[in-house]
Formats: C-alpha cells, structure tokens, sequence
C-alpha cells in the first residue's frame, strides 16, 4: 500500500478485511509526516501520541464489533483555526502561539465521535487571511508538487497534508476560496458545502457571513464521506441549517442530460491559456457524455472581489477586536488598559491581519459605512438574484479554481495582485452556495490545474456525481487508485 | 498621486482599531488602502436602488433557544490562558477612559 | 432670563432570565468571580451566540407593558468598542430595528397626570464588571475583570426629552420601575446594578422651541442621586447660560461625595462604533398573534390597577397609590380584601401597621409571617367588637412574631371585649346605683357626666366591655 495514493475508501476497505490496522496506518502516517515535514511544513501541532491510542482504540472496537462510524480509525488532520480541547489552536498567528482551547469545535467533536484519530493541526494563512499560507506567522509550507511554490491558502497546510500523503484526508475553512484554491494548487479535492452546512462552532472567525468549513480528500468521494461525516444541525451555531443528512455518491456517476453553465466572465481577462485548455477538455468529455453544455453571463462577477474584500474584511475587523490582550493570547505589557491593548494587537498580529482589520474598520466608519460596506451587500444580494436565475437554466457552472497554477513563494508581491487570486471562488462564498475544486490536468511545469464545479444551494450531491464523474474520466473509470 | 485617503484617516482608523503606526507604516497604509478602497470605488457603478444589503449568505428567521442552563466552563478552564490572572480575576493596568 | 430644562432619560434594566442572552450560563448574582462562564460570554475564539427566546419574550412584553409598538422584523447589530470587560470588544445589541418604539408611561407628579414617552426599547448583552484597585478608577493602577455579568440580558429603554425637572425624572423613574416589576421581567434592583439610568439634560429659554446643547449625565446609583445630578446640572448650565456662555456638548460623571458633575469627554472624542447587522445571529420575525400572546401574559399594570382599586374598593387616590407602588402588596391587599367586608380597614392595616413591622424586620410581603387570610380574621375581630383597634395592634405584633392566628392570640391575652348586655348591664346598674347625685345630673341634662359613668364602667370591667355597648346601656339605664 502507497499511503501517498490510497484514498480513504481503500483505507476503509483494508480496516474492514483485516489487511490493516488503525495503528498500523496512524504509525504510517507518522512515518510519513517525519518524512515530509522538513520539506513540506504542513503541519504546526502534531497530537501523534494521542493519534495513535485512539487508534488502538478504535481496533480494540473493531476487534467488538463497536465501530463509531464506516471511518472509525482513518486519521484526519484539522486545519490550525479549529479549536481542539487541550490542543493548542494558532490560527498561524503569534496573537494565539500559546491559546489552548478549552473546548472542542462542532466538527472535531463529530470526528471524535465518528472514532476518527487526529494527527494535527495544519498550517494556514495567518487567522485564514491569505492565498498563498506564505501570511503564517509560525512557519512556511511549501507545495509538495514543487517545494518552491506556495501550496495556496489559506488552508495550504490542509492541502499540502494531503497532497504529500501524510493524511489520507483534512479539515479546512473557505471564505473566498480557502479551501479550492489550495486544493487546485496541490493537486487534491476540496469541497465547500453550502453557508450552514457545516456548524461554525469552534471554527475561528474570519469572516462569520463567508466562512464555511469543508474538507480534502485525494478522491472525490474521500472529500464527500467526510464532509457528510462533519455536516449536520448543531444548535450551538445560528446559521447552522436544519438540512437531512446529506447523501454523497453515487456508485455510477452520470452525467447524460446535466445542464452545464459556462459563465464567460471566468474564461476572459486573459487567462492563462493552459487553464484555459484544461477547463474546455473537460467541457468536452461532459458534452460527449451527454450533458447540456451552454454559455451564460454572470455580469456581477467583476465586482466580487471588491465585494468580498469589503464585506470580509469589515466583519474581521469586529471579529479580530476580542484579541486584546485580557483573557487570552499575546499580552504586551503597558502602563494603562488601552496601551496594553494597542501594544499587544500591534505586536501580535502580522502585517496582512492588520491591513484587513484597517480596511475593515475604515469601511465601517462613520461616513463610510453606506458608500463601502453597505454597497457591497445590497450587491450581494444581486449577486444572490444572478446566480438564482442562473440555475433557472443550468444545474451546474463550471469554471477555473484559480486564475493560475501555483506560484513561486514572494511572486504576488501586492496585496491587490493577491486579492485577484481569489477572483473564482469568492462569489460561492458571498452566495452562500456549494463548490467542488478537483484536478483537471496539468501545466507545462507540471502543475496541477484546479476545475471548479458550483451548483445552487444544497446541490452537494449533485456538485459531488458531476466531480466523481470527471474523476474517474480522468483516470479511466478506476476512481479508487491513482 | 491623488490618494483616496489621508494620513489623518489612517491615524483614526488605526485608532479605532487599537493598532499603533510609525509614521513610515502611516505612509505604506496610506498607499495601500488607498489603492484598494480606489479599487472598491467601482462598486459605485453598479446600480443598487431599492436593493436590500443581504447579512447573511443563506437566509432563515427566529432562531432560539430554551432559556435552560448548560453547564459552562471549569473555572481553571476559564482562567488558564489569561495571560494576567490575580485571585480568580483577570488583570489588566489601569483603566484611563470610561 | 428663565430657562426651561429638557430631560430624557437612558435607563438599562437586566432581564430575569435563568441564562445569560447567547449562551446557557447561569445569571444568578454574586457567585465567585469568572465561574458562571462559557466560550460564548467569554468570547473565546470559535464560539458563537444563540438567542434565548425567554429574553426576547421579556423585552417584548417590556415594550408592551411600556406602551409600545412592535417592529414586526428586527435584528441585532454590533456595536464595536474596546473596553477591558467587554470580551468581544463589540456587544450584541439592536441599531435601526429596535423590538419596540414609540411608547409612553403615564406616572404621577404634584398629585397631577403627567406622561413621558419611550422612542425605544431594545435587547443588548451586559458587559463583565471591572473592579478597580485603589478608591475610583482614577486613582487606580490596576482593575480585576470578571465576566460573570457579561452576557446577561439587558433592555435598553430611551426616552422622548418629554421631563421637565429632576423631580419628574424621579416620579417617571418610580412609575417605570413599578410597571416593569409588575411585568416580572426585571426586579430593577439599582443597587445590585440591575437598574441604570443615564440621563440627558439641556436648558432652553422659557417659550423657545429648539434644545439647548445637551449633556449627558452617567454613574448615578439611585433615584435620589438622578435627581440631584440633574438638579446640580440644571443649575450648572444655568450658571453657564447667564453667564454669557455656551454649554458644551459632552459626557458628564455624577460624583455622588462631591455632590457635582465632573466632564469626562468631550463631543470630539465621542465613540464611533461601526454598527452593523450581526452576522452570527438570523433576524428575528414576530407575527401579531404572538405579540399579543406576550400582551395577554401581562398583569395588569399599576396605573390601571390603581384606579380599579379607587373604583371598585373606595380607596382614596392615595391609599389606591401605595397599594399598587408593588404588585405584591397589591396582591396581598386583594386577597385580604376578598376575605374581609372593609376594604378600607384593609388598606389601613396593609399601609400602616403592617408596612411597618415588614419594614422594621426587614421581610417581603410576599414572605410576610401574617398571611391577607391571618390579618382579615383579625379585622373581623375588629368589626365584630371582640377587640379593640388598639389591643388589634398587639394582636398583630404578636401574629407578626410568633405567626398564630388572630384567635389563639386574643385568647391567650384574655383581650376579648365584653360586648354582653347582661353582664355589661349589670355593672352599669351598679354603677348607677353607686352614684345617684351623677345620675340626677345627667337626667337634669348634664350629657358630660356620661363620660364619668362609662369611665367608671370600663374601670370596673377593665377595659375589656365594647365602649359602644356601654354606652347605650348607660344612656338607657339612666333614663329610667
């Protein structure tokens, strides 16, 4: 077994016969993290020990026929901004180097109660602000497809964790693509559910209206099961929706009669022609297959990146004021209350944190506040109409993850130039809808090539069958080994 | 260059987000926001009457819960990660404004 | 020239609520400090608020009881500031779609109606509580914060500038605290902190329309201080005013030893707080058979019970007026009332004697020792003439202490009138006998000398014989 390329449903496969143990595969794992980490950096926090014993718990429920889940024993790792009950939680920040939570995030009290064995905490992008995980304050982590290009972000460790097979899968947060745009750079699967899928309980806030909690897998379905794993009601989050269990897969993906939308404004300004290239073969193989392929319009979609970074930005400014200093975190010491709060958010908080809390705050000023943040959420809800009336004629869109192929560490040198890295993926975020990234190919330096795949609210299964099916397109009808 | 807002607006922003600026970071954040809010400003094109701002990506009303208590935190759970614990209290210097 | 203060009102009130607003913590007051805290009222990174319905049903029946309308679609807001115990640095609260506007309390000043109205009743968190080192917070190097407090429900209700003097402020205060007990919402306990008022004050020339420059007054700790800060400030203004000058528009702190208000800032250094729409917590819809569910779940309110009590009891306005001032000693005297043919006696007794000895002992009526059923078979002892008011009056003390009925009291003293004829008559006979040259008077038409014959019967007796009976008694005997 190739622990680099065995996806979670194999994984499961070898539990139930016998030919591998929660142990053995945890002890893996770490074999394979010792490997990687120098080059790779995915990791901040490792919990091997306790991995391993809850391994061995779950044998010993496998030996009683008491297993927690179909994924008891598969280990998972968690992005950095999840809170895990005596596991420190850092956000990537200096501001949270040393916060241990003293509880449990919805999500990971769902992968506890599913016996699934933590290996970790990844890397990310300083408090999820970023595309590139180059804004963590702790450490670098480096694209495993080529260790001297960012692996995306922010949840770059997440993905690069997977890429470089030292967890089957992982955990990650998206507000404007944190989860695609990393997946598309290394190679892997990620998954963004619909706003309220996922319980945003213990999940650090970014942005409480866009961030969404989803996940990574080498393997589309691997990205779906746990997804199901993790979503569902939690009465602890208020947008937390009340949905049925969600039904993931389908063993015989089709894609005949699928109503397939080709917004132009995400083929145009210039794309890289490779991207481009990858995105109309798969266009291709669907409309061979049968699927109704047509062009459309989604004018907005210039504005979303100054939507989004209005509206994230302004609800981070709010969400990042709780860290001054008193109860938790960083603590600069002063003569007065407000130096020490000052003192402490200007030492502990990174350059990138701090231009978003400025232009947030800035946006919401007064005198400002109707000409920025308003406006962008009154376009938000355009947007909200747009893409409605979209899905009034096609089931799915289908467009690129991210506007290039992974970039070499320092390349995006402005903020600006960074912003635009986003420019795909925001606007599921802002609409609240569902999005898949998966590998579509390959550029000439032998970068993986993102396709993203969205579909109206709650349209995960379908979002899934379309991606299963271009999957196993890819790797000739076998979506269970690379 | 014309730039969008002034060194003033940066030191009330700053202010207002309890973040401390040298007066070379004053200058960079000038640059920047300036750049980006000039970038925002297109947003101005599009037509917004009568459009009611959305707050939420997925709508839904009245959500509640019982007012039944739950069992909070240990107090040393509380406690632990303040960085200045006296007496059970967290501690912080002097408060100089209301 | 005359200038005519302008006063509006400010005043936060906890709700009753078993849980804090967003979380299930416990709200009881005086736990050991930070042990009635949660990831979501401590505001640790990841948690996140869920609305307690009880606190929303209580600040809509505050509005009701308040007069008020309620907005059909609300939501709450953030309003963002840094503060030591503030642990989110922004408090949940309510911008531009407050539950309830547009009330009015009618209360009672100089014996006359008077009414003030409310623009707005909203539901906010408390903060934590800061305890400051040294005597004030100025002379303090350091504070201890404890979060217990934070997240505790809390209205905020504003008030139209409709109150003209520091004594109106009060009597509003006074009114608003009695109808909002009356609604169970808040026990509005200032001291405890569970009642603040910060108020806004302004001069204007006697017939001019527009305000003066306002100020606004905080950290005043009971209705008394409210009136002083504002009666120091209306003369502070004055001085201002006449003197030439302008008032300057900023925030003033009452200093309750000095007896004066001190600036704390100016309009310049004002907050801004960036509000806007929480984006943690869904709108909250309220349809109008649930409102007026929450309306049919008031009491009724002591303004209205006020003038049932004058109607149908024959109460004097005042009598009515301290009945009502608590829906307890309202409730104990209708229940008395029901058991008892005088309405009066009752509210005499409740109003007098019995205020007093709950007041010296320092007892609620709700927990009063003598029950409206124990003081109503006393004044039935009373009425009938088995007792005296004045031997009454030990009856209750004695009930007050030792909690036993009327009966087994006047037993035990022996302190039953004698209202018999025959064994009154008796005595009377022999009296009159015993003083013919008096009884020759009183027939010549000498009525003062009756007053010696009853003396002299009640001497005999006691002064256990029913004077009443004694008497007719006399004036019959000593005809014949």
């Amino acid at each position: 077994m190739n622990l680099q390329t065995t996806s979670a449903v194999e994984l499961q496969r070898l539990l139930n016969d016998g030919s591998l143990s929660s142990r053995e595969l945890v002890d893996r794992c770490a074999e394979r993290i010792s490997d990687q980490e120098p080059s790779i950096g995915a990791f901040l926090t490792l919990s091997l020990d306790t991995a391993k014993a809850e391994a061995a718990a779950s044998d010993e429920r496998r030996r009683r026929g008491a297993l927690l889940s179909p994924w008891d024993g598969i280990p998972v790792a968690v992005k950095d901004n999840i809170c895990t009950r005596g596991l420190r939680t850092t956000c990537g920040s200096r501001m949270l180097e040393r916060f241990v939570p003293p509880y449990d995030a919805a999500v990971v009290e769902r992968l506890r109660t599913a016996g699934l064995p933590v290996l970790g905490k990844t890397n990310l992008d300083e408090f999820a602000m970023g595309s590139s995980t180059e804004n963590s304050a702790l450490q670098r982590t480096c694209n495993p497809r080529d260790t001297q290009r960012v692996p995306g972000g922010s949840s770059g460790g997440s993905a690069a964790a997977v890429a470089a097979g030292e967890s089957p899968w992982a955990l990650g947060s998206d507000t404007g693509g944190s989860i695609r745009q990393p997946a598309a750079f290394c190679g892997v699967v990620g998954i963004k559910p619909t706003y309220g899928t996922v319980s945003r309980y213990g999940l650090v806030a970014y942005a409480s209206s866009l961030d969404q909690i989803g996940t990574f897998g080498r393997r589309v379905r691997d990205a779906a099961s746990l997804l199901q794993l993790i979503a569902g009601h939690d009465a602890r989050d208020s947008t937390s929706l009340p949905a049925e269990t969600l039904q993931l897969g389908s063993d015989d993906p089709s894609v005949r009669g699928l109503r397939v939308g080709l917004p132009l404004e995400y083929l145009e300004h210039g794309l890289n022609a490779e991207i481009h290239q990858a995105v109309m073969d798969a266009v291709r193989r669907l409309e061979e297959a049968g699927a109704v392929v047509q062009e459309l319009r989604l004018p907005l979609t210039d504005y979303a990146v100054e939507t989004y970074y209005l509206i994230a930005t302004a609800e981070a400014s709010s969400n990042l004021a709780r860290y001054d200093g008193v109860r938790y975190g960083y603590r600069a010491e002063a003569d007065d209350s407000r130096g020490m709060f000052e003192m402490s958010r200007t030492e502990g908080f990174g350059d990138e944190v701090k231009r978003r809390i400025m232009l947030g705050t800035y946006a919401l000023s007064a005198g400002y506040y109707d000409a920025y943040y308003k406006k962008a959420q009154q376009i938000r809800t355009m947007m909200r109409r747009e893409y409605e009336s979209a899905f009034e004629q096609v089931d799915v869109l289908l467009t690129p993850t991210s506007p290039t192929t992974a970039f070499a560490f320092g390349d995006k040198s402005t903020p600006l130039d960074m912003y635009l890295q986003d420019i795909f993926t925001v606007t599921s975020n802002l609409v609240g809808i569902p999005a898949v990234s998966l590998p579509c190919g390959e550029d000439s330096h032998k970068l993986p090539i993102g396709l993203q795949i969205m579909g109206p609210h709650f349209s995960e299964a379908r979002l899934v069958e379309t991606a299963e099916w271009l999957e196993r397109q890819r790797n000739g009808g076998d979506s269970h080994d690379l | 260059m014309y730039l969008l807002i002034n060194r003033e607006d940066v030191k009330k922003t700053a202010e207002l987000a309890r973040l401390r600026l040298t007066d070379d970071e004053i200058d960079d954040y000038q640059n920047t926001l300036s750049e980006i809010l000039e970038a925002a400003n297109r947003l101005q094109d599009v037509d917004t009457a009568a459009v009611d701002p959305a707050a939420h990506a997925v709508e839904s009303v009245n959500v509640y819960r019982d007012d039944v208590p739950k069992p909070g935190l240990d107090r040393d759970d509380v406690l632990r990660n303040g960085p200045h614990v006296v007496d059970g209290f967290f501690r912080v210097p002097r408060i100089m404004e209301e | 020239m005359t200038y005519e203060p302008v006063i509006g009102l400010e005043i936060h009130v906890e709700l009753l609520t078993a849980t804090k607003l967003f979380c299930g913590c416990l709200t009881g007051f005086g736990a050991q400090p930070n042990s009635q805290c949660c990831p979501v009222c401590l505001g640790l990174p990841g948690a996140l608020p869920v609305l307690n319905r009880r606190a929303v049903e209580f600040a809509v029946m505050a509005g009701l009881a308040l007069g008020c309308r309620i907005h059909t679609r609300s939501k709450f807001d953030r309003k963002n500031y840094f503060y030591p115990d503030l642990p989110k640095a922004y408090q949940i609260s309510q911008f531009d779609l407050p539950f309830c506007v547009d009330g009015a309390v009618s209360f009672e000043l100089d014996g006359g109606p008077s009414e003030a109205g409310i623009t707005r009743v909203h539901l906010e968190e408390e903060a934590g509580k800061s305890v400051h080192s040294g005597d004030s917070i100025l002379g303090s190097t350091y504070s201890s914060i404890d979060y217990n407090r934070s997240g505790i429900p809390l209205i905020e209700i504003v008030t139209e500038p409709d109150l003209r003097s520091p004594e109106a402020a009060k009597a509003f205060l006074e009114q608003l605290r009695t109808t909002l007990q009356y609604t169970g919402v808040s026990d509005c306990k200032m001291q405890e902190g569970s009642l603040r008022c910060d108020a806004n004050v302004s001069l204007r020339p006697v017939g001019q329309e527009p305000f003066g420059t306002k100020v606004e007054v905080k950290n005043m700790n009971s209705f008394r201080a409210v009136e002083r800060a504002l009666a120091y400030e209306i003369h502070r203004q004055t001085g201002v005013l006449t003197g030439g000058d302008t008032v300057s528009q900023e925030t003033r702190a009452w200093d309750e030893a000095r007896g004066v208000t001190v600036s704390m800032r100016s309009k310049e250094e004002s907050h801004d707080y960036r509000y806007f729409p929480e984006p943690d917590l869904m709108p909250v819809t309220m349809e109008a058979p649930w409102i007026e569910g929450l309306r049919a779940r008031l009491p009724e309110l002591p303004l209205a019970r006020k003038r049932r009590f004058c109607r149908d009891f024959s109460l004097s306005h005042d009598e009515a007026y301290q009945l009502t001032q608590s829906r307890e000693t309202a409730d104990f005297f209708e229940a008395a009332a029901a058991l008892h043919p005088s309405p009066k006696a009752v509210s005499n007794w409740i109003n007098g004697e019995l205020a007093r000895l709950l007041n010296e002992a320092g007892v609620a009526i709700t927990v009063s020792p003598v029950t409206p059923e124990m003081l109503s078979k006393l004044l039935d002892y009373v009425k009938a003439g088995t007792i005296s008011s004045t031997a009454a009056k030990d009856v209750l003390e004695d009930m007050f202490v030792t909690k036993r009925s009327a009966e087994l009291v006047i037993k035990e003293k022996g302190l039953e009138q004698i209202s018999d004829s025959d064994a009154i008559g008796s005595v009377v006979q022999a009296i009159i006998e015993a003083h013919p040259e008096e009884a020759a008077a009183f027939r010549a038409g000498k009525d003062k000398v009756l007053g010696f014959f009853v003396g002299q019967v009640m001497r005999e007796m006691r002064g256990k014989a029913n004077p009443q009976v004694v008497n007719e008694l006399l004036r019959q005997k000593l005809r014949n």
